[in-house]
């Protein structure tokens, strides 16, 4: 792994974290839903699949809570999250202006 | 870092020798288009603004765009009746020492008679600039820009930051690197704050990135393609943080607005969201008005990365396009120059990538086509904006 950013240990090797501040990881290849992965420290079996280039939580985020990507605020949670969860526009939003896109629930599935 | 360019008469050199074909008014496109039809795969490109209605902006961006260094003569085409000063524009080519002529459609016989005079012109022009030569080009002299587009998870992971380092080693070499845009920096406007070189660019940055923020609240949007939530980005200013990494480490030294030319070498960030009140529509409608906005402040070629897949070139400077995301280059691995996607799998680092894509630029300076030029992809828009001049403090002492 030569990209210069950090792994946690804690994590499943396909889960990358930016910052330590984040609560947030990135998957750096599609994970199949229903698979057992280490988050955080933590054995929990993924709800849905989660593609390339998406997030999950890494701990839990209360409704109204900063989300942490970068290092860097990214959006407030609009429902409480947990650790394993997909985290995008079905539980986070902007804290500037509102993301377009096309079906709440289609993104969500993917 | 020793290149090689062609000198133009304003001292400035270009890593091109084009004939551009300039429409002034979408009435005069069609002809323009054919006129350019029988020169394919020649350094013929087409460019215009289509508006009726004057416009101080769209004019200094052609006066920009006519006289950039990899321009070597200019065909203007004119309806006849429309509001465009092509006789400013005209005045303004011809003393920075090029070719140039204008046909207008309504006095020149019409379709038929214009596309034949305007074709027998540029292949004039390029027996004559196939006669130029190349001469030393110092990398001081090089001006590169940096635009993302199709962005996805993967763009702010490898892409984004792998052009950034090749932005910092061309800027610690003396280079003059321009990353956008303001709409796309939203959330990141106190991190790059601190890098500016003074605290008086300090505050314009911030006002350039409040005032993206205003605009696109006005208009209900922020620079959030549907593409870019499929691609697993929740926010504007997740994607922000992301595009924000292709602007490398270095210090900020200038701010500046479409058209404006940097002073001398260093980072700079460009201002593409207009001034006043909100007027005609959103600030940037596709990557091609940054690019466009990009080559007119002088960029000789343009990085684009793109998670999702932008195929997209440029008329009059090369662009180079950085593939983040490695399911997208083996799709589409005939329009991409570089697969950053490789360091989200482990084979290479940001700082190899990034030293890829240097190497690949003095390639491309030295005439390599990069893919897009290959496919003959020669992507141009430009529309209606209007900006106040950029102030004091944003260009360095």
């Amino acid at each position: 792994m030569g990209s210069g950013v950090p792994l946690s240990h804690a994590d499943d090797p396909r889960l990358l974290l930016l910052a330590e501040k984040d609560n947030v990881l990135v998957c750096r290849e599609d994970i199949a839903g229903g698979e057992r992965i280490y988050v955080g420290g933590r054995e929990i079996t993924l709800a849905r699949t989660i593609p390339r280039g998406h997030k999950i939580a890494r701990r839990d985020i209360a409704q109204g809570d900063k989300v942490y990507k970068y290092g860097a605020p990214i959006g407030s949670a609009v429902a409480p999250i947990t650790p394993g969860d997909h985290v995008h526009v079905h539980n986070v939003k902007s804290d500037y202006t509102p993301s377009h896109f096309f079906d709440i629930q289609e993104v969500a599935k993917k | 870092m020793t290149l090689q360019g062609y000198l133009r008469p304003d001292g400035r050199k270009g890593i091109r020798n084009i004939v551009a074909v300039a429409y002034l008014v979408e009435c005069a496109h069609h002809v323009g288009r054919q006129i350019i039809s029988a020169f394919d795969g020649q350094e013929v490109h087409l460019i215009g603004f289509p508006g009726c209605f004057p416009n101080a902006y769209a004019q200094r961006m052609m006066e920009r765009l006519c006289t950039h260094p990899n321009i070597g003569a200019v065909l203007l085409l004119s309806l006849g009746c429309e509001s465009f000063n092509k006789y400013s524009l005209s005045k303004v080519i011809e003393e920075s020492g090029r070719p140039v002529k204008t046909l207008t459609i309504q006095n020149d016989g019409g379709t038929r008679s214009t596309i034949a005079a305007g074709r027998a012109w540029v292949d004039e022009q390029l027996e004559k600039l196939a006669l130029d030569e190349r001469v030393p080009m110092d990398i001081s002299e090089l001006i590169v820009g940096t635009v993302c587009g199709g962005s996805d998870g993967t763009s702010g992971i490898t892409g984004n930051p792998a052009a950034g380092r090749a932005f910092d080693a061309l800027v610690a070499a003396g280079a003059t690197c321009i990353f956008e845009e303001t709409g796309e920096l939203i959330g990141c406007e106190e991190i790059m704050a601190d890098r500016a070189v003074t605290p008086e660019l300090a505050d314009e940055l911030r006002a350039s990135v409040a005032k993206a923020a205003r605009y696109y609240a006005t208009l209900g949007y922020g620079s959030f393609a549907p593409g870019n939530a499929d691609g697993g980005l929740t926010t504007i200013e997740e994607k922000s943080m992301g595009a924000y990494a292709k602007s490398g480490a270095s210090p900020i030294s200038g701010l500046i607005k479409p058209g404006d030319i940097p002073p001398r070498g260093g980072l700079y960030l460009m201002d593409v969201v207009p001034d006043g009140e909100v007027r005609f529509g959103f600030p940037n409608i596709s990557d091609n008005a940054e690019i466009v906005e990009m080559i007119a402040s002088g960029c000789h070629m343009v990085f684009f990365v793109t998670g999702r897949g932008s195929v997209s070139g440029s008329a009059i400077s090369p662009v180079i396009k950085i593939c983040a995301n490695p399911d997208t280059f083996r799709r589409l691995e005939e329009d991409m120059d570089v697969d950053a996607g490789r360091i989200l799998e482990g084979r290479a680092s940001l700082d190899e990538v990034g030293q890829e894509i240097v190497t690949l630029l003095r390639d491309v300076v030295g005439g390599k086509p990069t893919k897009s030029e290959s496919l003959g992809h020669q992507e141009f828009i430009l529309t209606y904006k209007s900006f106040e001049p950029i102030g004091p403090a944003c260009l360095p002492a």
